[in-house]
């Protein structure tokens, strides 16, 4: 028994393991679970987390951590919506500028780049640690969403844009390919580029980095601005799926996202991790989370039962770290 | 009294400690000697129970005892004073003296004033004159150690442990530690002793066991020894390697330093780094040799670019005037530093060998070559001998010297035309040494410029062409490889 469980190709697809045994349990208490709609309906759900997710795999791996992704989520995603509604009007100069759907969607996109370049600026020129720096722009950006929605959800943002979040392309929901895209182009980025390489060894060791040439606050500025950035598309999936942004949109993703990360076997003091085990650890949550709603299990148990399965990975995780 | 058996301790692919045996004396000096390497600091961690798996047994007047952790040895009445000092700077004298232990009032709050008293009544027996209400960080070196010792003796050791006290230490605070040891030894304690000063320990040791390799080599009576013969058995033969006796003549200088100063970021107006003026020719290996703080690593550090708001200098390389503001700089005017600390400064640990030697050169941005990258690693473990089953082995997983080699093989991947080294064989077997030495030496045949900081004297006297000593931050002296000896580099290294 331990001789298998210790077999190194056990240990590196646990996770995946322990997804398919979740899977199995679900469907065997509800009949509702393996069904296509479910299923498809779950992907849908994860998708947003995914995208969160994947920027948030770079920062901790990078040995950071970024709070802000919620509220970043939150405001580009209320941006995106105002902008595609009214457009933007310049009184004085008696100037109003229309926007397209992908207009509106390019703007949310670099809302999220410029706050998340904004926490990499803070963490790096003042030596502030991620976690304070990030905090701070949590409550700016949730206040700033306030501000530009005035508390009242912006709705009905037309057909075009409602596609993104709810249609179907080959058979499978348009969030799916976004989130699917984007998982792509970070795993390319972590393996195959010096600059996915510079992140590993940021967080495996800063000092020797540093030591070896490398830039360490440029490489930190662009891992916290794709954070953000990933945390805008997350915002524009979520707006489009409801076809309207809410204020407080994205309230509370950074824990899911960070759970993800966490359950996807990524350690928080850095170096080490991989995208992909992240994108199983959303769907580990999301599955989970669906689970959970079909057994009719009450929502303040949900809370519970999550936050035991992410102690539980943190556990196993660190007790193969010593049985290396 | 204290005595070993056959204690073993292997750690993943290297055996440090084998089957080693030594004794010690109740009410003497025991000397340990053994080069750095020998297995001296994991035999003092397992006596001192912070390793706790080993083989072999540890006998405490007669008795088998195994220690679970570092409290029981203390309890057991076993002290340490490391070579690195373990105080709090941020606390007092006594808030360290009695950190763990403090005397409580009979409401059970601290009683700062007893322990104060105390305090005061050990530091006269030491003659440490200091108030017990100053902050560690505001204490020399000699003077920390001296608190070290009083919390020993607070703790009513018997058996005090100290590893190469007087590295740090002036002479005129070497003599008041020997004379507090003398004192310590005529109250019944015992102490061992390590060190690689030879003319200390024929001063106070008593008896000495002879370390080299993990194996125990000799032991015996210091009266019976002479320091020729303890040398030999440290490093296995005569001398480790023959002391440079030749002046070559160079020519071209390659990099030129002038009116370097590097400012102490905590304290102002103070330097760690003054004035320093030196150059370095084609070819040329420059020994630089200090005592520990005298400023060696922070002036490579400096040159580097690490410290670039905190220091002014002028350094010009091959004639053209170079401006270092961070380690990417240097590196690309040909500069290269094999720092000391291969764990914390050199390598990442949980990357494999291909990914650490590649980090060097890899474009700021762009694809990664996978092929190229193992192919070049591939070649670096043939050149220099690395022992590892292939390159995707995570550095974590080697010895120290090999992951030494790494460190160097990513560094002489850039190419560079200047090689800085720091301490390159600290901590690292023999064998590995002897490798290093000549590497160095080929590297510096064909015309790479070095810079060597080392403390340990038979290597820079083997090595340099030309020897800066470094003292308090300053040059204090320049000898050429034929002029130098053991004697003028120690006399030129002590702090006034």
């Amino acid at each position: 028994m331990n001789i298998t469980l210790n077999h190194p190709l056990v240990k590196k697809s646990q996770s995946l393991i322990a997804l398919f045994l979740l899977c199995l349990f679900i469907s065997l208490l509800s009949d509702k679970f393996m069904t296509s709609t479910n299923l498809w309906n779950v992907l849908r759900q994860i998708s947003v987390n995914v995208c969160i997710s994947v920027g948030m795999t770079l920062v901790v791996l990078m040995a950071g951590i970024d709070l802000s992704v919620g509220s970043v989520l939150g405001l580009s995603a209320a941006v995106c919506a105002g902008v595609l509604k009214n457009g933007l009007v310049f009184e004085s100069l008696d100037l109003f500028v229309g926007f397209t759907v992908l207009g509106a969607i390019l703007t949310a996109m670099l809302i999220g780049m410029a706050l998340g370049l904004f926490n990499g600026w803070v963490i790096t020129k003042f030596a502030i640690p991620p976690f304070v720096a990030t905090l701070a722009m949590l409550t700016i950006a949730r206040g700033l969403t306030m501000l530009y929605t005035e508390g009242i959800p912006i709705s009905n943002l037309g057909p075009k844009f409602e596609f993104i979040g709810s249609g179907w392309i080959l058979g499978i929901p348009v969030p799916v390919w976004i989130s699917l895209i984007m998982v792509l182009i970070v795993v390319f980025l972590t393996n195959k580029t010096t600059f996915g390489r510079y992140i590993y060894a940021i967080g495996g060791n800063e000092k020797a980095a540093f030591l070896s040439g490398i830039s360490i606050n440029k490489i930190k500025l662009a891992v916290y601005g794709i954070a953000g950035m990933m945390a805008a598309v997350g915002g524009i999936l979520v707006t489009s799926r409801l076809n309207s942004a809410q204020p407080n949109a994205g309230m509370s993703y950074e824990l899911d996202s960070i759970a993800a990360v966490v359950i996807g076997g990524t350690s928080l003091s850095g170096g080490v991790g991989t995208v992909t085990g992240t994108v199983i650890g959303a769907i580990i949550i999301g599955v989970l989370n669906n689970g959970l709603v079909l057994l009719d299990v009450s929502p303040f148990w949900q809370q519970v039962v999550k936050g035991i399965v992410i102690l539980l990975a943190v556990i196993i995780d660190k007790m193969n770290q010593k049985n290396k | 009294m204290l005595e070993a058996v056959k204690i073993s301790k292997e750690f993943p692919g290297v055996k440090v400690l084998n089957q080693v045996n030594f004794k010690f004396y109740p009410a003497k000096v025991n000397a340990i000697l053994g080069e750095n390497g020998a297995g001296k600091s994991t035999l003092l961690k397992i006596l001192t129970g912070a390793y706790t798996e080993y083989d072999g047994e540890i006998k405490l007047y007669g008795e088998t005892v195994r220690f679970s952790n570092i409290k029981e040895a203390q309890n057991a009445g076993i002290a340490i004073i490391h070579q690195e000092l373990n105080l709090i700077p941020e606390l007092s004298v006594t808030e360290n003296l009695f950190l763990g232990r403090e005397i409580l009032n009979a409401f059970g709050l601290l009683d700062t004033a007893k322990m104060e008293a105390e305090a005061k009544t050990i530091f006269e027996k030491i003659q440490l004159n200091v108030s017990p209400r100053t902050l560690v960080q505001k204490l020399k070196v000699g003077e920390q150690q001296l608190v070290e010792i009083a919390k020993a003796l607070l703790s009513n050791a018997d058996i005090i442990l100290m590893d190469e006290p007087t590295s740090a230490l002036s002479d005129k605070e070497i003599e008041n530690l020997h004379r507090i040891i003398e004192q310590l030894k005529s109250e019944g304690k015992t102490i061992v002793y390590i060190s690689h000063k030879m003319d200390e320990l024929f001063r106070i040791a008593e008896h000495y066991t002879v370390l080299r390799d993990g194996n125990t080599i000799d032991a015996g009576e210091m009266k019976a020894t002479t320091e020729q013969d303890l040398i030999r058995k440290m490093v296995g033969r005569e001398v480790l390697i023959e002391k440079k006796n030749t002046s070559t003549q160079f020519h071209s200088t390659v990099l030129k330093v002038q009116d370097l100063n590097l400012n102490n970021p905590v304290v102002k107006n103070r330097k760690i780094l003054q004035d320093i003026s030196f150059e370095l020719k084609k070819g040329e290996i420059l020994g630089i040799f200090g005592l520990m703080g005298a400023g060696r690593t922070e002036l490579l550090e400096t040159i580097f670019g690490m410290h670039h708001n905190n220091s002014e200098s002028t350094i010009e390389i091959n004639g053209v005037k170079a401006i270092h503001k961070q380690p990417k700089n240097a590196i690309e005017n040909g500069l290269a530093f094999v720092t000391e600390d291969r764990k914390t400064e050199g390598l990442v640990l949980g990357m494999d060998i291909s990914s650490n030697i590649s980090l060097t050169q890899l474009a700021s941005m762009g694809l990664l070559n996978n092929t190229k990258e193992k192919a070049s690693a591939r070649d670096y473990i043939e050149k220099l001998s690395i022992k590892t089953p292939s390159e995707t082995q995570l550095c974590q997983n080697l010895s120290g010297g090999n992951q030494q080699k790494v460190v160097l093989a990513k560094w002489l991947a850039t190419n560079p035309q200047i090689l800085m080294m720091d301490e390159p064989t600290r901590g690292i077997d023999i064998n590995a040494k002897n490798e290093i030495y000549n590497l160095i030496k080929i590297l510096a045949a064909n015309q790479m410029s070095i810079l060597l900081v080392s403390s340990e004297i038979p290597e820079i006297l083997a090595l340099s062409d030309r020897i800066l000593v470094m003292a308090e931050g300053k040059i204090k002296a320049s000898y050429l490889a034929a002029e130098a000896n053991e004697d003028k580099l120690l006399k030129s290294a002590l702090p006034e």
